[in-house]
C-alpha cells in the first residue's frame, strides 16, 4: 500500500477538481436510414436507447467504486444530415426532438450530432439540417449541433460561412443561451467526446466509448511547486501531471468499455476548465508567469502548455483522439471572465491563442447588434487558422440580443457566465457576400 | 473484494479503535495499515479485504460514511486499481 500516491490521488480529486469531464458513447445511425422519416426516427430512438441504456448506471458505479467524479454522460451520433437525407422531410426539427427524447429516456446530459459536414459542398440533407438548427435548438435542451465548414484538404465553404452567420443570429434571436449548443468547425474530428461539437464520424465503429478528461487545477497546483524555475522545468512538470490526469481517463474508459461491452475508442487529452475556482486554464498561464491572461506572452505560454499536455498524455493512454488540447472557453473559466471584465483580454488575443491550442473562439458573448456578416467573418478567420495550420478550430459565439459591451450572459452550471466582448465594428459584408469556396491551401513552402 | 479506506480528520482519541471495530463487526479484514499526522490532520490508510457475498461495496461505503459523520472524520473507500492506474507505469 503506497500511502503517498494514495493521498496524492485523493488530493487531486478533492482539492484540485480532477474529474472525468465526460464519458461519451458514439453511436452510428447509418443503419437507421429510411426513406420514411417517421420510421427512421423510430429506429434512431430504439438504437440510442438500447445501445446506451446502461451508460448512466455504469458511470455511476465507476464513480462510487473508484471515487472518481464523472461529470457528464453523453451520446454522439452520426451527423443527422446524412441520416435524414434519404427521407423527404421538409425540415429536420423532428429528428432533434427524437434525439432529445432518447437522451431523456436514458438520462444522459447531452446528445451531439445534429450536424452537417459541408466543407466541400452541400448535399440535400445539409441544407435542410442547417436551416432547422434555430428551431431544433429552441425545442430541445440536450441536443447539440455542429457544422463543419472547412478543412485543410477541402478549403472553406464560404457559402456555408455566410449562412452560419445568419443561423447563429436566428438562434440567438429565439434565446441566446441556445447558441451554446451550436459550434461551427473547421477540421472537425470524428471522435470528439466534448460538446457542443461531438458527433460520431462515418469512419467510426458501430458503437464506441470516448472519454474526455479535465484537470486544470491539478496542473496549476503542480506548477506552484516550480515557481521561478526555468521554463524547461515547467514543461516537464506539466508533462508529468498530464500523464497522471490522462491515466485516469484511460482507466475509466477501459472499465466503462468493459462493463458496457462497447469498444474503447480514445481519450481526449484536454484541459477543460469549469467556472469553479481553481479549475481554470487561465490560472495556469498566470502561474507560468503572466500578470493576466491576455498579456503579451500569452500565446507562447499557451503553446507550451498545450504541447506539454499532449506529450505527457500520449504515453498515458492507448489511443488519443478528439480535440486534445487546452480549452479556452471564456464563460467557463473564472479567471478568463475576470480578465475580460478588466479589459485585459480581447477577442483578437483569443483568436491568436486559438492558433496554438484547442479549439477556437469558444463561449464568447458578443453584442446583440453584431451583424451576421461579422459573425461569418469571425468564422472565416478561425477556419482559416485551422485550414492553414492543420488543426481543428471552431466558433461558438453568443450574440446577446439587446446587450452591449459590459453586460453579461448567464448560462448556468458548467457553462458559466460570459461578459459581452467588443468586436471590431468594420464590416466584412462584401467579402462574405461573394460566396463560393476558398480553395484548399498548398502544403509546401511553409512560412 | 479489496479496497483502500482512507480516514482523514482532526486527531482525537479512539479513531483507530472506532474504525477497526466497525470493520471487524462486518467481517472486513485489515490487510495493511498506515497512520500519520499530516498538517495536523489525522491520516490513516487501510487496505481491507472482505467477502462481497456478505457485504456489497455500496453497503460498505455507506457504513463507513456514516461512521465518518458520527466521528467528524472523512472516510473514503475506493477500489485499489484506481491508484495503481494513475500512479504506476
Amino acid at each position: 500500500m503506497e500511502s503517498r500516491s494514495i493521498l496524492e490521488t485523493i488530493q487531486m480529486i478533492d482539492e484540485e477538481n480532477l474529474d472525468i469531464r465526460t464519458i461519451t458513447m458514439g453511436i452510428s445511425l447509418l443503419d437507421c436510414i429510411d426513406s420514411d422519416g417517421a420510421k427512421a426516427r423510430q429506429k434512431i430512438y430504439d438504437k440510442i436507447t438500447t445501445s446506451a441504456k446502461d451508460l448512466v448506471k455504469v458511470a455511476g458505479q465507476i464513480q462510487t467504486e473508484y471515487g472518481i467524479p464523472i461529470i457528464n454522460k453523453r451520446i454522439a451520433v452520426t451527423p443527422i444530415a446524412l441520416v435524414a437525407a434519404a427521407s423527404s422531410d421538409a425540415d429536420y426539427v423532428a429528428y432533434a426532438q427524437t434525439m432529445e427524447r432518447a437522451a431523456e429516456a436514458i438520462g444522459v446530459d447531452l446528445i451531439g450530432g445534429f450536424s452537417a459536414l459541408v466543407q466541400k459542398g452541400y448535399q440535400s440533407g445539409d441544407r435542410k439540417l442547417i436551416a432547422s438548427i434555430p428551431q431544433a435548438l429552441a425545442e430541445t435542451s440536450r441536443v447539440c449541433s455542429s457544422v463543419n465548414i472547412g478543412s485543410t484538404r477541402a478549403g472553406i465553404n464560404l457559402d456555408a460561412v455566410g449562412e452560419l452567420g445568419r443561423i447563429i443570429k436566428q438562434t440567438a434571436a429565439i434565446d441566446p443561451v441556445n447558441c451554446m449548443s451550436l459550434v461551427v468547425f473547421a477540421n472537425a474530428v470524428e471522435d470528439n467526446p466534448f460538446m457542443a461539437g461531438a458527433f460520431h464520424g462515418v469512419g467510426e465503429a458501430d458503437r464506441i466509448i470516448n472519454v474526455g478528461i479535465s484537470g486544470p487545477g491539478v496542473v496549476k497546483r503542480a506548477l506552484e511547486q516550480v515557481r521561478g524555475q526555468r521554463i524547461d522545468v515547467v514543461s516537464e512538470q506539466i508533462k508529468k501531471t498530464a500523464f497522471k490526469v490522462t491515466r485516469m481517463g484511460q482507466f475509466v474508459g477501459s472499465i466503462a468499455s468493459e462493463r458496457l461491452g462497447v469498444p474503447f475508442g480514445i481519450v481526449d487529452l484536454s484541459l477543460a476548465p469549469t467556472p469553479n475556482e481553481g479549475d481554470s486554464v487561465a490560472e495556469i498561464l498566470e502561474e507560468i508567469g503572466l500578470e493576466s491572461v491576455g498579456a503579451p506572452g500569452t500565446t507562447a505560454a499557451l503553446a507550451l502548455l498545450n504541447d506539454a499536455v499532449k506529450k505527457g498524455g500520449v504515453m498515458a493512454c492507448e489511443h488519443v483522439g478528439g480535440l486534445s488540447g487546452a480549452f479556452i472557453p471564456v464563460s467557463e473559466d473564472a479567471e478568463m471572465i475576470r480578465a475580460v471584465r478588466a479589459g485585459r483580454l480581447g477577442i483578437e488575443k483569443l483568436e491568436a491563442m486559438t492558433a496554438v491550442c484547442s479549439v477556437g473562439l469558444d463561449m464568447i458573448a458578443i453584442p446583440g447588434d453584431t451583424s451576421a456578416a461579422s459573425i461569418s467573418g469571425m468564422i472565416a478567420d478561425e477556419a482559416a487558422i485551422g485550414m492553414i495550420n492543420n488543426k481543428t478550430t471552431a466558433v461558438r459565439v453568443i450574440p446577446a440580443p439587446g446587450k452591449g459591451v459590459g453586460d453579461e450572459v448567464e448560462f448556468g452550471g458548467l457553462f458559466g457566465r460570459a461578459p459581452v466582448m467588443p468586436i471590431n465594428a468594420s464590416q466584412p459584408q462584401a467579402f462574405i457576400a461573394r460566396g463560393g469556396h476558398i480553395p484548399a491551401p498548398i502544403h509546401s513552402f511553409k512560412n | 473484494m479489496r479496497a483502500i479506506i482512507t480516514v482523514i480528520g482532526h486527531d482525537h482519541v479512539g479513531i483507530v479503535a472506532a474504525v477497526a471495530n466497525e470493520l471487524s463487526q462486518h467481517d472486513m479484514n485489515i490487510v495493511d495499515i498506515s497512520q500519520t499526522i499530516m498538517d495536523q490532520n489525522f491520516t490513516m490508510m487501510l487496505l481491507s479485504e472482505w467477502d462481497e457475498a456478505n457485504l456489497s461495496f455500496v453497503a460498505a461505503k455507506q457504513l463507513l460514511e456514516q461512521l465518518g459523520q458520527a466521528n467528524d472524520l472523512t472516510i473514503r473507500i475506493q477500489r485499489q486499481a484506481v491508484f495503481d492506474a494513475i500512479q504506476k507505469l
